[in-house]
């Protein structure tokens, strides 16, 4: 990007931040994943806790709101028995001048060892990372249109839990990929791991306009879409992210591009359905398969958990 | 000091069965800790033909060097198919050495339950403790030099061997 090396890596090659799944080296992805592994392991016993960042003091930044995300992360650090102190930097604060690098160096003079943080901006985690000390680490928990990595990471152990080889599977990622973070991370990571179709489904409106760049195959029919797919990745139309009609409404939207019976009959039978959540029932996906047995929405969020786990321990202990 | 002589694992193994024998139960829980601990537990379990399956420990996220050694890149998950609660135990490791990895490891037992009692077999006790850890069954006691690292591999066909590396 705006770096010769990539900023999220230190000069041994190890992971430093995780701001991005771009431009991880495939052998990072792996560790990352299984080392989650064994934290899935961690979060099934009596004792649901490790020491391993005991004392360790992470900071939730989020500057766009989140429940889910934020509490997951809180979940994770504490698992790994760290401290966690939550700070939801509301419009009030900033409306107050304070600027995003003054409310991080006043946090990093607290003795901060981990910053999480969500921003509407695109970029603003990389800017963070950039200006904190050596010893502190950043996690992007979402950036604008640009980068979701936790969550692109925990939709790969997903599939990687369910269908084992990467380099075996067609998958299709549906709907608002035009506005999605999530959707950007997964595609990054996908072609890493050597997945050797990808496809993304939508109306033209919702898809950006060079996206067959990246390597994907673009359709706008779903059912020709979906044909014959191992994995669905169902995406959230982003109505908070939407300036302007993109859909002529959601019901139309679900006609064409909702994930139906029907439509997920067309895939292998064995195919399995993913969403990022928090799902819109009835616009993006029908209730019948998002609680029907090809569903993996569940487990996602038990495997977002070990995860979390997974990346925190990973970079405090480079 | 000259490089020492390395006995064979496999005799080892049957002096450390021989000592284990009269001491287990139709209960005991032995647990392996990665890798060479494990292979030796899965040994040990059909040599003393027990019924409860053996477990295995990875002590990655309870090691005292977190902070200068970071988390290795393949930690495997650890697995203990049985209720630890109120079970006698015995841990089983290839090389005893420090110490420190013992103490991870029953940190790491008491976050399953709290165990009747804890034991220790170790295939080779190399002395150097930094902590007050002894192990109950040894396959031989070594003096090794402290630039070198020793530690079990096992063959295609399953047989161990104890190999002698230099520190780097």
């Amino acid at each position: 990007m705006f770096l010769n090396q990539n900023p999220q890596l230190n000069k041994n090659g190890e992971l430093h931040h995780l701001l991005s799944t771009e431009g991880l080296p495939a052998e990072i992805l792996h560790q990352i994943l299984d080392t989650s592994q064994s934290f899935v392991g961690v979060t099934q016993r009596e004792v649901k806790k490790v020491p391993l960042l005991r004392g360790k003091a992470i900071f939730n930044l989020f500057f766009e709101p989140s429940t889910r995300t934020r509490t997951t992360f809180e979940i994770a650090a504490k698992r790994l028995s760290a401290d966690v102190i939550n700070l939801a930097v509301d419009v009030s604060s900033q409306s107050k001048g304070e600027t995003v690098l003054d409310t991080v160096a006043n946090l990093a003079a607290m003795q901060a060892d981990m910053f999480i943080v969500r921003h509407s901006q695109s970029g603003a985690p990389h800017l963070i990372a950039r200006h904190v000390g050596e010893d502190i680490h950043v996690i992007n928990a979402g950036d604008g249109r640009h980068a979701h990595p936790t969550q692109g990471l925990l939709d790969m152990f997903t599939i990687r839990h369910f269908k084992k080889d990467f380099r075996n599977l067609r998958v299709a990622i549906v709907g608002d990929v035009l506005h999605s973070r999530v959707a950007r991370s997964q595609i990054h990571a996908l072609t890493t791991l050597g997945v050797p179709e990808l496809r993304v489904i939508g109306p033209k409106t919702l898809l950006p306009s060079k996206v067959d760049h990246l390597g994907v195959h673009v359709y706008h029919d779903m059912a020709k879409g979906l044909k014959d797919v191992d994995v669905v990745m169902m995406l959230r139309l982003q109505n908070e992210r939407m300036q302007g009609l993109f859909v002529p409404s959601p019901q139309e939207f679900f006609k064409s591009y909702g994930l139906t019976a029907d439509k997920l009959a067309l895939a292998k039978p064995d195919a399995i359905v993913l969403h990022p959540g928090p799902m819109n029932r009835g616009v993006e996906i029908d209730s019948d398969v998002a609680d029907g047995s090809q569903s993996v929405i569940l487990p996602q969020v038990t495997f977002g958990i070990a995860i979390r786990m997974a990346v925190m321990s990973i970079l405090a202990g480079n | 000091m000259t490089k020492p002589v390395l006995p064979d694992a496999e005799h080892l193994l049957a002096t450390l069965t021989a000592q284990m024998r009269p001491h287990v139960t139709a209960q005991t829980g032995l647990i392996g800790i990665v890798t060479g601990g494990a292979w030796l537990a899965a040994r040990l379990h059909r040599n003393l033909e027990l019924k409860v399956p053996p477990g295995s420990l990875d002590v990655s996220f309870y090691r005292d060097d977190f902070q200068h050694k970071g988390l290795k890149h393949q930690v495997a998950p650890s697995a203990i198919p049985f209720e630890v609660e109120g079970r006698d135990l015995i841990l089983v490791d290839d090389v005893l050495y420090t110490g420190r990895t013992i103490r991870a490891a029953m940190n790491e037992l008491f976050d399953y339950g709290r165990p009747a009692s804890i034991r220790l077999a170790a295939l080779v006790d190399r002395g150097g403790r930094e902590l007050p850890i002894a192990a109950q069954f040894i396959g031989a006691a070594l003096e090794v030099p402290a630039k070198y690292n020793i530690h079990l591999e096992q063959d295609e066909q399953g047989n161990l061997h104890l190999v002698l590396h230099p520190k780097n």
